[in-house]
């Protein structure tokens, strides 16, 4: 075959797959975009029941119950609203109170957050970013940088 | 005193550095002996101040000098030697002291064993590799230098992260960084090799055996990662398509195509400008993994020590390679000749559309990775994706590649190759096929899981006819080369299968257990049997000891440790590996019940068939290791003829 059609099949090739990359990705990304909101976000905009979401904040102090038969539930908050998050699961090891967290989850009628995953630091020094910006729009933090 | 040596010495490699760029440069540009000479010497010179700097650090710890920063906050005196040892690349600053070793380690590498037969190629990639060791060690020297004193000495240090205490994370990041580093000698070869306007085929022969060996180490890599992860997190899970395991994932695909196009090329110079142009990317993506670790840019569940200043850098870094490496190549790739041609069923179209598969997953997995970083540049932050969206572009490109994978090596260079011959063939592959179906229609995967299982045992019966096919072939290099290839491609259904029946896997349980409580799971029924102490050097520990059931009878042991220096708990999970799967018991925290009994927080979850995905790993390591081996036999062979 000559040089030149044989480029122009791969070139084809090229396309289709380019094609269906796109579109693909476009298609799938509408299902798993996952949108973060802060406590007073949540107040102000109110996202539906079932709607996967992340929340992110500090834990409360003193608000973490642990019930006997497992799973724990605790409250977020960014200083100016505060979001009751039940969560059957495991807590991560580097969870603690006062410190940052993220939640990943939807709102059940009750109105309380049902988390599906919950992730807390790995380091003394991070805070996720959505997480100091939360907490910086709501004055409840004032650190220098992105500590 | 030993601080300041260090402080030395990488500032000593970074001056070497310096005039490694310039007499390499020189002596391509000449052909002078002597500054051929003094390049590959300061390119050893700066391996030795780099190895012995590296290991002034580790001296460092071991004497627990709390003086210097770096060792105050990643170690403690009571850490375990070994621990303390691993500690010096544990944390940022020592990871880019590790980082900058294997950069000039590259370097000496390039200089003492490559293109023996073309020393202007040579001298000229090692005067690029030079640059880049001047961008690293400069990184390194300016903003996360590891020897930098502290005014206020502590007494005690604050301790590394103790999930990072642990055997498999103390060789993960040396062997990523082994296989992230070495994807520099493709990219300094092909630099070289498009600004001395080379060919194609002189480029592709050049790089091919440094991007298998990178690519084999950032495999090993990966794998000792997702392992930890998978042990060590204790949440059951080996992947979950985080920005960090994105971050190593692309520069291993696009190694991976870099790997098959320069076979392309340098048998029969097809595909030059794209094996060129994967060869920077491959190195300008490792960079970019360093800059999504170390920036903190995304929410990662595994984000470490984290510094936007430092991100800056290395985005500089990475903007200089990507821009300086495209746009050589916009204005060169001309110089790199054309290809021989090749018909539609040649290997060659097989390998481009391999290509094309592969470069696809990189594309769709960089843009999902990167999606929420360019949202934040438009001013809608807190955005971001979910595993749901790797998955579903991921998959049917990643099955595609299984259904052409076994056809290739079957087909010849150049000419078409299908034949009534390989129709019956592969025909035949078809029924193990429907077996591996069933098998996951039988384990109640999804369809899509199905369909995948489905290419990997089509897949699976044409690597072993391959094998069989080809077991005639004569020399020892051959069959080093036939072995990786099955190897390698084996494993990559082994890996598939794996996710397969992982996919399967049903979601944990957790409930809090008083003593002689249980859990029942389908086909086991755990008991707490009692909670005892078992502390340690450096922590604190609570050890469980749990009765399993499934018609006979064992015992698991899992741990939550308490570190006092970092004020931190870990879990040490109990795993109990069989044919079938894993079953997989951790320990969460105590709770009081109204009785006044202390109640255990116990998870236990049952993952599938987990082995396939070592097994398939520990095979594509062996077959990276094989080719690696059958390569450099051809060549001494064919150096004997010339």
């Amino acid at each position: 075959m000559r040089a030149r059609s044989q480029r122009l099949i791969m070139v084809a090739i090229a396309g289709v797959i380019l094609v269906a990359a796109v579109g693909l990705a476009l298609i799938a990304l509408r299902d798993a975009i996952v949108l973060f909101y802060s406590p007073s976000e949540v107040a102000a905009e109110h996202p539906g029941f079932g709607e996967r979401i992340r929340i992110g904040g500090l834990v409360e102090d003193g608000s973490v119950e642990r019930p006997a038969e497992g799973g724990a539930n605790f409250v977020v908050t960014d200083g100016a609203a505060t979001i009751r998050v039940v969560y059957d699961g495991s807590l991560p090891d580097l969870f603690r109170e006062g410190q940052g967290v993220v939640v990943e989850g939807a709102f059940i009628p009750s109105g309380d957050f049902e988390a599906s995953t919950v992730l807390a630091k790995h380091d003394e020094t991070y805070m996720p970013p959505e997480v100091a910006e939360a907490l910086r729009e709501s004055g409840v933090w004032q650190g220098e940088g992105e500590q | 005193m030993i601080a300041e040596i260090g402080r030395f010495l990488v500032a000593l490699a970074f001056a070497l550095s310096i005039l490694q760029l310039l007499s390499g440069w020189r002596a391509a540009s000449t052909g002078s002996a002597p500054a051929m000479r003094i390049a590959a010497r300061s390119a050893y010179g700066a391996l030795a101040a780099a190895v012995i700097a590296f290991g002034l650090l580790i001296i460092l710890f071991l004497q627990s000098d709390f003086s210097v920063a770096y060792v105050a906050g990643h170690s403690h005196v009571d850490k375990p030697l070994f621990y303390k040892i691993a500690a010096a690349w544990g944390g940022h600053e020592g990871s880019m002291l590790l980082w900058c070793v294997m950069l000039v380690g590259v370097g000496a590498a390039l200089a003492r064993f490559a293109l023996r037969q073309d020393e202007q190629l040579k001298n000229r990639a090692v005067s690029i590799q030079g640059g880049l060791q001047i961008l690293f060690l400069g990184f390194l020297a300016f903003a996360s230098n590891p020897f930098d004193r502290l005014l206020d000495v502590p007494v005690q240090g604050a301790d590394l992260n103790p999930i990072l205490q642990d055997p498999a994370l103390a060789i993960h990041p040396p062997t990523l960084y082994i296989g992230y580093v070495g994807l520099s000698a493709a990219f300094s070869l092909a630099v070289a090799g498009l600004i001395e306007g080379r060919g194609g085929r002189a480029i592709a022969a050049a790089l091919r055996p440094w991007s298998l060996f990178a690519w084999t180490a950032l495999t090993a890599g990966i794998a000792l990662g997702a392992w930890w992860a998978y042990y060590e997190l204790g949440w059951g899970g080996w992947w979950f398509w985080d920005p960090v395991e994105n971050a190593s994932f692309m520069p291993w695909l696009v190694a991976a195509a870099l790997i098959h196009s320069a076979i392309a090329t340098e048998k029969s110079g097809n595909f030059a400008g794209w094996t060129a142009f994967l060869a920077i990317m491959a190195f300008t993506m490792s960079t970019m993994g360093a800059f999504l670790v170390r920036s903190g840019v995304l929410t990662s569940v595994h984000a470490f020590a984290l510094d936007p200043e430092r991100g800056l850098w290395i985005l500089g870094i990475m903007t200089i390679l990507a821009g300086g490496g495209l746009t050589l190549f916009a204005f060169r790739s001309g110089r790199l000749g054309h290809g021989d041609g090749f018909a539609l069923t040649s290997r060659e179209a097989f390998i481009g559309v391999n290509n094309l598969l592969l470069a696809a997953v990189a594309g769709t997995v960089l843009f999902g990775t990167l999606y929420p970083l360019v949202m934040t540049a438009f001013g809608v932050s807190g955005v971001s994706v979910g595993a749901a969206y790797f998955n579903a572009t991921a998959t049917p490109f990643l099955a595609a590649l299984l259904i052409l994978l076994p056809i290739a090596p079957f087909l010849p260079w150049k000419k078409d190759g299908f034949s009534r011959r390989l129709a019956v063939r592969s025909t035949l592959w078809i029924l193990p096929g429907v077996l591996a179906g069933l098998w996951a229609f039988l384990i109640e995967a999804s369809p899509v899981a199905i369909a995948a299982a489905a290419f990997a045992g089509w897949t699976l019966a044409g690597v072993v006819t391959d094998l069989w096919y080809h077991r005639v072939l004569q020399g020892a290099a051959a069959r080093f080369s036939l072995t990786g290839r099955v190897l390698a491609h084996a494993g990559v259904v082994a890996v598939a299968l794996g996710a397969v029946a992982d996919s399967t896997g049903r979601p944990e349980t957790v409930r809090a257990l008083a003593e002689g409580e249980q859990i029942e799971i389908p086909g086991f029924t755990l008991t707490l049997d009692g909670v005892r102490r078992a502390d340690g050097p450096n922590y604190l520990a609570d050890e469980a000891r749990i009765v399993v059931e499934n018609g006979r009878v064992s015992e698991l042991l899992p741990q939550r440790r308490y570190y006092a220096a970092a004020d931190t708990t870990t879990r040490e999970v109990a795993i109990r590996s069989g044919l079938g799967g894993d079953l997989y018991v951790s320990l969460g925290e105590p709770r009081a019940r109204d009785s006044g009994e202390i109640a255990y927080e116990v998870r236990v979850t049952f993952n599938p068939m987990v082995w396939l995905l070592g097994l398939g790993a520990i095979m594509i390591v062996l077959g990276g290791t094989s080719a690696s081996i059958g390569r450099a036999m051809s060549r001494r062979q064919k150096g004997m003829v010339s």
